[in-house]
């Protein structure tokens, strides 16, 4: 699915992502985890096309593609989704016309006809089903006046109505009571299929007990240094990270 | 000096002084402007980012000229229409009659006309309008009669070097009730002249709508003056879109004489290439008790410019008054251009007023979000500016209005 091979991004003269590696497959869910400032963002950023980061060095394949050479918006018709952190408040623009333009414009670049308007209004209604979004916020401003619940199903909510091959879910727990929670990971787990993956970026192992995962990475200091299965994850919940830090050190 | 004056004559050399029944001491007091006024310069207050230099070299001449049909320019096609070229009545494309309790009479065919309400001291376009005035028209809604059906005036310049002294004045009186559509459009022709005027009476208690479009072409100059009166307890709206045109010039002048007054003007500005699109407006408050509503925005392209200047009054005696101003653009290039500048000048002590104006390019926070979900640069900038502009937009109450709106919106700027 995607392959990202010595990874090199900076941000004006400051090297936050310093040579990492990671490879996904179909079918796969990844956890990254890690401490403040390790570059977790940076990664989503990156990978989705945020201009504000320059990639120095690496090679992205994502299905055969080159992905670094992608516009944002191509690197979305190609499959990829980033589930932002931070979902952002756009008054004026409909959620349902913004979703209906995008989902057109993919199809227009696959070369397939617009959606009927019959079937779009049937997709939402299925699709906000799935992550317990209430209808009338589908036909509101994008995220505006949302609750920090509703940004984050919404961003869940727009995922569905895409159907991506790779999803990249940047801290999507952060802030969720547990009600929340369940409603995201369980559209997530909905989603899942063999032909998919998703890579989840988190804080917090309590995500995990939802969305389960097959690796849990540590990324540190711009690279992955540390690959386990999802048992990681809760050693993590205990220990924090300073023994990984220690065991980099000797 | 010398050489401003002799552009000045430039202007109107190939004119005829207008054989309309205009008041004589207008008619002698226009010429004398003209006479003895140079062209507005930048160190003129109210004329200091736009230029109308190149206006001033050029010797118009007004013709009549014929447009096929309206098709293109029929705003909404359940007006009843009165159509002009060049200013001249075009009575084969105009519709018969008018709805009930709405009549009007051409200019050139009033025995006498009312003096007139524009200012011609130093205001040398309001001048040319006058003493060479080619035609227009006066509309009368009668006192106590609601007119559902709108009437639209559309005009249509044609030809090159040709100028159009245009005006129209609307009488709404007493307890009337009415919806005006005005357009400003163009067919062919290179460096033409629209110099319009109107004069707008809103009596007591009478409602009066107008929406205004402006898609002259980019070879065209329009020089716009609407001077309103309203009278105790009325209500006027006017929104103006301003779409196309190479330069343009928007004077505004609401005086709310009677209190319990209501005056809403909104409008929306969009610009590309080398266009420059200036709107000036005064809402005067001489009485208490009024409100008033100014919302425009402008999106601003390539090396185009716009200049936004609006003033509110409120004069002394005008206590209680609730005025309320917003001026917001977006400028899409880095070559593009904006001067907004919005003025308070309050004598009275009780009263609400606010006003504020913003500048900035699109959210590119936005922008990535929605690219990240698959859309193109060019369709979030669109869906950004149609929010952006939607909020005016949304206040055209006219269904075919906004439609004909929404479609120079696709025809020119490629909206879907």
């Amino acid at each position: 699915m995607i392959e990202i091979k010595n990874l090199h991004a900076k941000i004006g003269d400051k090297e936050i992502l310093k040579g990492l590696n990671l490879t996904v497959k179909a079918g796969e869910i990844h956890a990254i985890m890690g401490p403040n400032g390790a570059g977790k963002s940076t990664l989503a950023s990156v990978l989705a096309g945020r201009e504000d980061y320059e990639v120095t060095e690496g090679t992205v394949d994502f299905e055969g593609t080159d992905l670094l050479n992608l516009a944002t918006e191509e690197r979305a018709r190609e499959g990829l989704f980033l589930a932002f952190q931070y979902p952002i408040e756009i008054p004026g623009v409909s959620n349902i016309n913004f979703l209906r333009t995008a989902i057109n414009e993919i199809r227009e670049s696959k070369r397939e006809n617009p959606i009927s308007a019959k079937d779009f209004m049937a997709l939402v209604r299925e699709k906000s089903k799935l992550v317990e979004l209430d209808p009338k916020l589908a036909s509101r401003s994008v995220n505006e006046g949302f609750s920090g619940g509703e940004k984050k199903r919404n961003e869940i909510f727009q995922m569905a109505m895409l159907n991506p091959k790779l999803a990249i879910l940047d801290e999507t727990d952060s802030g969720l009571d547990i009600d929340a929670l369940r409603v995201v990971a369980n559209g997530v787990n909905t989603l899942k299929s063999d032909k998919n993956a998703t890579i989840v970026i988190t804080h917090y192992q309590r995500l995990l007990d939802y969305i389960v995962p097959d690796f849990v990475h540590v990324l540190y200091d711009g690279k992955i240094v540390k690959t386990g299965g999802k048992e990681l994850a809760l050693k993590l919940e205990e220990k924090g990270y300073d023994w990984i830090k220690e065991e980099l050190a000797n | 000096m010398d050489v401003i004056a002799h552009k000045k004559v430039e202007l109107s050399s190939k004119l005829e002084v207008t054989s309309i029944a205009i008041s004589s001491e207008n008619k002698r007091m226009a010429l004398e402007v003209l006479e003895n006024t140079p062209l507005p310069t930048t160190r003129t207050e109210a004329w200091k980012y736009t230029r109308v230099a190149k206006i001033g070299k050029i010797a118009f001449t007004n013709q009549q000229a014929k447009v096929a049909n309206i098709e293109k320019f029929n705003i909404d096609s359940s007006a009843a229409t009165l159509v002009f070229v060049n200013g001249h009545f075009s009575e084969e494309l105009s519709s018969n009659e008018l709805p009930n309790g709405i009549s009007y009479s051409l200019l050139s065919e009033l025995k006498e006309l009312p003096a007139t309400k524009l200012k011609l001291e130093n205001e040398i376009f309001n001048s040319l309008n006058t003493a060479y005035l080619t035609d227009g028209v006066q509309i009368t809604i009668a006192k106590n009669t609601a007119v559902e059906a709108p009437v639209q005036i559309l005009h249509i310049l044609k030809g090159t070097e040709v100028i159009s002294n245009f005006k129209v004045i609307v009488n709404a009186e007493k307890s009337s009730q009415a919806h005006i559509i005005q357009g400003f459009f163009s067919e062919e022709g290179d460096k033409k002249f629209c110099n319009t005027t109107s004069e707008i009476n809103v009596a007591e208690n009478a409602v009066l709508s107008i929406d205004k479009i402006q898609y002259e072409d980019e070879q065209s100059f329009h020089i716009s003056t609407e001077e309103v009166s309203q009278e105790r307890n009325s209500l006027f709206t006017i929104n103006t879109s301003t779409l196309n045109g190479g330069f343009v010039r928007n004077n505004l002048h609401i005086n709310v004489n009677g209190e319990n007054c209501n005056s809403v003007l909104n409008g929306i500005y969009l610009t590309k290439n080398k266009q420059h699109i200036d709107n000036h407006t005064i809402v005067d408050h001489i009485a208490a008790h009024c409100e008033s509503h100014e919302l425009y925005k402008g999106v601003m392209d390539d090396k185009s410019t716009a200049v936004f200047n609006g003033k509110v009054f409120v004069r002394p005696n005008a206590q209680k008054i609730n005025a309320f101003q917003s001026n917001g653009n977006v400028l899409l290039s880095d070559d593009a251009t904006v001067n907004s500048k919005p003025e308070l000048e309050i004598y009275a002590d009780d009263v609400k007023c606010s006003h504020g104006s913003t500048t900035g390019q699109l959210d590119d926070e936005a922008i990535f979000y929605l690219r990240a979900r698959g859309i193109s640069k060019r369709s979030a900038h669109q869906l950004m500016v149609s929010a952006f502009i939607g909020e005016v937009l949304d206040l055209i109450k006219n269904k075919n209005v906004r439609s004909y709106v929404d479609g120079l919106l696709e025809e020119r700027f490629g909206w879907e």
